[in-house]
């Protein structure tokens, strides 16, 4: 496949970026985008040119450490994650619109590269649970019902990756903060810290400048791993008990 | 507890769900009363002048109206200020645009802010024209609101300006109030079909039974 791929290059966080075009021949329909992307960074060293900057690590799909908006798709056109999108899903003499997330929370660091620490801090701000050190607790010790259980996996499969942010037209991270807070307040090792985790996530997430939910659905639309947009009503639910529970201390 | 919901994202989209879910609650009850235009002046000008005297004699006269105006002030106000507070918030939070264009969300939910700034001058010349009188054309009658409805609707622009707006209120609603059920968290897999064919039929019938009193003088039913 011969593919024209236009490509967001930015020299670092303070330079003003550019498209640049970029020509690559010789791609298998069953390369990973990422090769893809290998094959003409081989190039561009070749050639003496630096080569494109882009996230990646396990190319498994499951570490959330690509990312890539894709033709206007986070992800690409496929639901699944950059690596384990193949070309098979472009045509021979396409061109190919490659660009960074996009939100004011996420700043580029170069090229494709975003900085994505602000979803740590959330993490950090209430995504864990108070247990104690040592070895394993017995696995029959804490019950969880069969429907809680399937709800907490349902959100744990989130992989922190960011595509809510990058298709959400307002730069929010509620699918990312819900899918987090739904995973952990619905289990019984949860729920010493259900209401001040749920708070505490909120409260970072909006300090982190992220935007606000205006349900449209393009998060949910994006997510590599089928995070339902009703997670965040779920997430709303939660803060709502909270807050309420909150003012009666 | 006040604090706490007014600083966060999403205690400001509980207040828009909240507001939101009391206007519309008057609108229906707006709309029902408007359709009685089609008894004639006599019974819609009855109906006019009891809602000044609703609640007596423990409300004193035009108490009860003015309750309600109150609240739907406060309801407005509450609406519009977290609106423009989220608005600001979510496009500093996006502030470069990609470059590969992709179509949007469906159209309700993208003209919710257009449309919100529509309803708002809406309200605005609503209320000069049939409330105060201060932009009605011909002669504004205190207490003959039949003959006012139709002195606005044999307008070309009176009709125009107020079919405009409540197509805007139909998209308005049809986004907004699932919106406000997921807002409350009230929305889930199961209720969404429900919950979206409800937001669906408010929307088609408060903006056809709004728009059926230009169409009444219109089509000269109403005169």
């Amino acid at each position: 496949m011969k593919l024209t791929l236009r490509v967001w290059r930015q020299k670092n966080a303070d330079a003003d970026g550019a498209m640049s075009t970029y020509e690559v021949d010789g791609i298998s329909a069953d390369m990973s985008f990422l090769e893809m992307l290998d094959t003409l960074n081989e190039e561009l060293i070749l050639s003496g040119d630096d080569p494109v900057a882009f996230d990646h690590d396990c190319r498994e799909g499951i570490c959330g450490a690509c990312s890539l908006v894709i033709n206007g798709d986070a992800h690409g056109p496929e639901r699944t994650t950059t690596c384990q999108l193949h070309m098979r899903s472009f045509r021979d003499g396409d061109t190919i619109d490659i660009e960074p997330w996009r939100a004011a929370a996420f700043p580029v660091v170069k090229d494709l590269v975003v900085d994505r620490s602000a979803f740590d801090r959330i993490i950090q701000a209430g995504g864990y649970v108070t247990a104690p050190t040592g070895a394993a607790p017995e696995a029959h010790a804490t019950p969880v019902p069969k429907p809680d259980a399937d709800f907490a996996f349902e959100h744990a499969e989130c992989i922190g990756c960011g595509a809510c942010v990058a298709a959400c037209p307002n730069g929010a991270a509620m699918l990312f903060t819900s899918a987090k807070v739904n995973h952990l307040n619905v289990l019984p090792q949860g729920a010493p810290e259900r209401e001040t985790r749920v708070l505490d996530m909120v409260a970072r997430m909006d300090d982190e400048g992220f935007g606000g939910c205006t349900l449209t659905g393009e998060c949910a639309t994006a997510c590599p791993k089928g995070i339902p947009l009703f997670s965040i009503t779920s997430m709303n639910k939660e803060w709502l008990r909270a807050t309420r529970r909150s003012g009666k201390r | 507890m006040a604090r706490t919901v007014w600083d966060s994202s999403v205690g400001k989209k509980t207040v828009m769900a909240v507001s939101g879910l009391i206007m519309l609650l008057y609108l229906v009850a707006h709309m029902i009363g408007n359709l009685k235009i089609y008894f004639g002046a006599g019974e819609f000008n009855h109906y006019a002048h009891w809602l000044r005297t609703v609640g007596e004699p423990f409300m004193h006269y035009e108490w009860t109206l003015w309750l309600v105006r109150v609240v739907l002030v406060v309801a407005v106000v509450a609406h519009a200020t977290s609106a423009y507070q989220l608005s600001r918030r979510d496009i500093r939070a996006r502030p470069s645009k990609y470059v590969h264009k992709k179509r949007g969300a469906s159209y309700a939910t993208r003209t919710m802010r257009w449309g919100g700034i529509i309803l708002g001058l809406f309200i605005v010349w609503h209320l000069l024209d049939l409330t105060t009188g201060t932009v009605h054309p011909g002669g504004f009658q205190e207490g003959h609101p039949y003959q006012n409805v139709v002195d606005t609707f044999s307008t070309w622009y009176g009709n125009v300006v107020y079919i405009v707006a409540m197509l805007a209120l139909g998209l308005h609603i049809r986004h907004g109030f699932w919106s406000a059920a997921q807002t409350l968290g009230a929305g889930s897999r199961s209720r969404d079909r429900a919950l979206k064919t409800i937001a669906n039929v408010l929307a088609l019938l408060l903006t056809a039974g709004f728009i059926a009193v230009p169409v009444g003088v219109m089509t000269g039913v109403v005169s």
